[in-house]
């Protein structure tokens, strides 16, 4: 695929709003899926589209969510889970990518909010104005790797990951708008929620 | 299968440090792997691969394995890392930011480049940061160099890190595994 033709697929999707593809997604979520929300704007959406015992609210290591997506998806095969994560924070971890496609787990799907911009450091650019998210994770070996056209296109694509046989990667162009709401940080208080969510621990 | 490894290993008189590895974390559950590779750890690695037991993949980075590691305890299963010194010295943040505020029992187990016959500066500068890291963080770690207390010093910081919840560095010394020597 050329840069021109990799340019044409962005310039192709309708920008969204990522509190609504959020809210859109987490309507989806009826059989216990886990969810890891990855540091910043896409957690606090996360937060404020409902919260779950089975989303996990990252505070710092920024470009992990796709790994503890991973590691949950070893642990518990049965379950489906979802990454989802901003385009500066996969930036920080393309390896993990690689690493996916090749371990190939069938319940892990990975949704990339773009808005190509740090948003919560105030907004700047990130190195990647020229790159292509779907077509860095297809490259690494992740052949289900889609840019959502638009809301209703975000909506078939997740209905697609939660079914799928191997993983699958959604990107999709969202605005600058900031994230609604702010995750409460109490990290041991979060893990171990999401522990309780997963069926692992049972609260004393 | 296990009946079968131990009656190999007591077959054996002298068992290698990297069955003794292998066989402690297998007692312990621990039977997921990620790791960054080392010419050291080569015939762990190897072994765990030809162990059905254990599900050991290569990683890109070691933060990668940490968060992998982190999402599977949370998840309810156990795991291990294997890497270099020089792999150690990327994790700061990770720990720092993920595994201590958690409380993740992440098991480290890190083959030490940069002393006794180190030939590369760079190496050995790096392994002088490592244990100030760990000492920061007030994190567990033990330097394992005799073959005769390996399976003690493992067996009980797995058990010891699962039960307090708390991360644990076991330091794998050239005295133990003989190093990697310039060739």
């Amino acid at each position: 695929m050329s840069a021109a033709e990799t340019g044409h697929h962005v310039r192709n999707t309708k920008v969204m709003n990522r509190f609504d593809l959020t809210c859109r997604l987490v309507a989806k979520l009826t059989r216990e899926e886990a969810v890891i929300g990855g540091i910043g704007n896409t957690n606090f959406d996360l937060w404020a589209a409902g919260q779950r015992p089975q989303n996990f609210y990252m505070l710092g290591s920024m470009g992990l969510a796709c790994p503890i997506a991973l590691g949950v998806a070893l642990a518990q095969p049965q379950r489906r889970v979802v990454a989802l994560e901003g385009d500066g924070s996969l930036l920080m971890q393309l390896g993990c990518l690689t690493t996916i496609a090749t371990r190939a787990p069938k319940n892990l799907a990975i949704i990339v909010m773009d808005n190509g911009v740090y948003q919560i450091t105030g907004s700047q650019p990130t190195p990647a104005r020229h790159a292509d998210i779907v077509a860095i994770a297809a490259g690494c070996g992740i052949s289900a790797s889609h840019w959502a056209a638009d809301e209703e296109d975000f909506e078939r694509l997740v209905d697609l990951a939660l079914q799928a046989a191997g993983p699958v990667l959604i990107a999709a162009r969202i605005d600058d708008k900031p994230g609604v709401g702010a995750t409460r940080r109490d990290p041991a208080q979060i893990r171990e929620r999401f522990m309780q969510g997963l069926g692992v621990r049972q609260p004393i | 299968m296990a009946a079968e490894a131990d009656a190999a290993r007591s077959a054996s008189p002298a068992p290698s440090w990297h069955d003794i590895v292998l066989h402690t974390l297998k007692r312990n559950a621990v039977d997921l792997v990620p790791y960054v590779p080392d010419r050291v750890l080569t015939p762990l690695i190897e072994s765990l691969h030809a162990d059905p037991f254990f599900t050991t993949f290569a990683t890109a980075r070691e933060e990668e394995a940490v968060g992998i590691l982190s999402g599977a305890w949370m998840g309810g299963r156990r795991g291990a890392l294997l890497m270099q010194t020089s792999g150690f010295a990327t994790l700061a943040n990770v720990l720092a930011s993920l595994v201590v505020p958690c409380q993740i029992p992440l098991i480290m187990v890190v083959s030490e480049r940069g002393t006794l016959g180190e030939f590369n500066y760079g190496q050995s500068l790096v392994c002088r940061t490592m244990r100030p890291v760990l000492d920061a963080l007030a994190m567990e770690h033990h330097t394992m160099t005799r073959l005769d207390e390996l399976e003690f010093v493992v067996d009980r910081s797995i058990k010891q890190a699962i039960a307090t919840q708390a991360p644990v560095a076991l330091i794998l010394s050239p005295l133990l595994t003989g190093g990697k020597v310039f060739a």
